[in-house]
């Protein structure tokens, strides 16, 4: 049979971010793929190196628009071990909360993509308004959807209250109702067991060799995960299971996702039943001195990396990041290889791509009057200009969207 | 500081005894962290140790930075039980050389890229591939995160090739 290359990417409507793919097909099958990334190189490193450390919590937070929180997180604990700050204990919890919420809200973006990567729309639009629930829950507690800017170097911004706390269980009892259909819907599903099993397989011994990270190596067998193994914030308090699976396919990487919201769910409550009081927010020299630090930080999507050298002056000498996509991409040519051209976009989908998803329009509700209106794009930017220049800031004219 | 940490204390005293040169460049800095700097000529030998004997069989990634006049790279490898192992490597600027370690970790294929692209590091044994993470067009013997480049370095380069370009099409019509 003749052999056909075919280009996929790097902007394509089956990717979500852009990535090139070269397959060479022999009739439906995959005979070799090829993968070529850097498309979405923007420098981040380098211009690190060129502001302060407080701005660069926001810059690195930027790296990822679905784990904000992984990587601002394992960023700022590398510069609080180089500086020798302790954070208090309630801040520390209330970093793994954030932190759970985030792998929630995740992990269900997943089950949407991968539903709608299979033709299986329903899940999608189910995950997504489940979804909801804990992003309204991460904008309850942290003013923001996405990029939470909870961190800051010594603690956390913003307290709990009492009130919150209520709500927060509330949201988990739903979502866990939820998730709990969701299992069901895995286990006993026929359609989408058949849809998913021996798809996009990798074994345990090529999700070592390939070195592959979360719940891609997890479903493979590989019984890896930083917050029980290298535990960091509040981890080491925690009871939680390490979930595993032998399936290694796309469908194993499934039951992983699902059954990991169930254990999010689990050490939500316990971080809100074992809160401590106490100060949010630990005394940081003004400085930070010289010194080095590797982090690392279980994402949604596996190991992240980050590696912080400080030369004592305001700025960081060098700061270096392993997001767990890159340390995942390297086995996706083996995944495809030896499938069906259409099996690619799950397969793909299923090491969980990271891509940005942040514009929508805010509905306002007025607490006093119960009116509500709709801001568009424009009135929220308009808004925003005012916001300042009332208190003292003029951006007006200094960009137009 | 070194009895604090049983466990880590142990690792590096069997590197030491294996590696003699290894003496006085093992560093604990706190629980689960070891810092070593390897000489270049034993480097592949302790890496290869680390993984085959000690179980570092995993590796997190590989940072490199421009430290004046040489290249460092660091090897970030970690075991089962969330130790991480840096073993810091230093080649001189002028030839900036180092052994590629995919033989040993299918996985730093991306990273030892990232190394060429970016600090302008020579990884002898890589296979051929594509340049990660720069593009294309990006002009030869840039390296951006060595200290001494600017972003405007770029936008000259690209603004001089497309100078060259229009030269050469305006000479042909």
């Amino acid at each position: 049979m003749s052999r056909i290359s075919i280009p996929i990417g790097p902007q394509h409507p089956a990717l979500k971010e852009p990535a090139a793919f070269t397959l060479l097909l022999e009739g439906e099958k995959v005979a070799a793929a090829n993968v070529a990334l850097g498309y979405n190189h923007r420098g981040i490193e380098k211009a690190c190196e060129e502001r302060s450390y407080i701005q660069d919590i926001y810059l690195i937070e930027r790296v990822c628009g679905i784990c904000s929180h992984s990587h601002a997180t394992c960023f700022i604990q590398a510069v609080e071990e180089i500086a020798g700050v302790q954070i208090p204990v309630r801040a520390s919890y209330l970093r793994t909360l954030i932190a759970e919420l985030e792998r929630v809200h995740s992990h269900l973006l997943w089950l949407g993509v991968a539903g709608h990567e299979i033709g299986f729309d329903t899940l999608f639009m189910y995950s997504w308004r489940d979804r909801e629930i804990v992003m309204d829950i991460l904008a309850q507690l942290t003013g923001n959807r996405v990029n939470y800017s909870i961190n800051t170097i010594g603690g956390v911004r913003r307290d709990i209250t009492a009130l919150q706390i209520d709500d927060v269980l509330k949201a988990v009892d739903a979502l866990e109702e939820r998730t709990k259909y969701y299992i069901e819907l895995a286990t006993q599903e026929q359609t989408l067991i058949g849809r998913l099993i021996n798809v996009g397989r990798l074994s345990l011994e090529d999700a070592l060799r390939f070195d592959t990270t979360g719940p891609t190596a997890r479903a493979a067998g590989v019984d890896r995960d930083v917050r029980r193994d290298d535990p960091y914030a509040s981890y080491a308090d925690l009871e939680f299971s390490v979930i595993t699976d032998d399936h290694a396919d796309v469908y194993g990487r499934t039951l992983v996702r699902v059954k990991e919201l169930m254990e999010s769910y689990k050490m939500i409550r316990q971080i809100l039943k074992k809160l401590p009081d106490g100060p949010i927010v630990a005394k940081v020299p003004r400085r930070i001195p010289a010194g080095e630090a590797l982090s690392r930080y279980e994402a949604p999507r596996g190991e992240d990396v980050h590696y912080v050298r400080a030369n004592g002056t305001e700025k960081p000498e060098r700061v270096k990041v392993r997001a767990p996509t890159l340390a995942n991409l390297t086995a996706i040519s083996h995944m495809i290889e030896g499938g069906y051209l259409a099996d690619v976009p799950i397969v793909i989908a299923a090491i969980d791509p990271c891509f940005s998803c942040t514009d929508r329009a805010i509905l306002l509700k007025n607490s006093g009057t119960g009116s509500e209106s709709v801001l568009d794009w424009q009135m929220l930017h308009d808004y925003s200009i005012d916001w300042y220049r009332n208190r003292g800031l003029d951006f007006a004219g200094k960009g137009k969207v | 500081m070194e009895g604090d940490f049983p466990v880590e204390s142990d690792i590096t005293g069997r590197l030491a005894i294996k590696f003699p040169l290894l003496e006085g460049k093992l560093q604990i800095t706190r629980e689960r962290r070891i810092f070593a700097d390897v000489p270049s000529d034993i480097f592949q030998d302790v890496i290869g140790f680390l993984k085959n004997e000690m179980g570092f069989d995993h590796i997190c990634t590989i940072t490199g930075l421009d430290v004046g006049e040489e290249l460092q790279f660091i090897y970030h490898i970690s075991d089962k039980h969330g130790i991480v192992m840096n073993l810091k490597l230093n080649v001189p600027k002028a030839d900036p050389v180092a052994g590629t370690i995919t033989p040993l970790f299918n996985g730093a294929v991306f990273y030892e890229r990232e190394l060429e692209s970016m600090l302008g590091a020579k990884i002898k044994g890589l296979p051929d591939g594509r340049r990660y993470p720069l593009f294309d067009g990006w002009p030869e013997g840039q390296y951006p995160l060595r200290k001494d480049w600017k972003p405007e370095m770029l936008t000259e380069a690209l603004a001089q090739k497309e100078q060259a370009k229009k030269q050469a099409e305006g000479g042909r019509s």
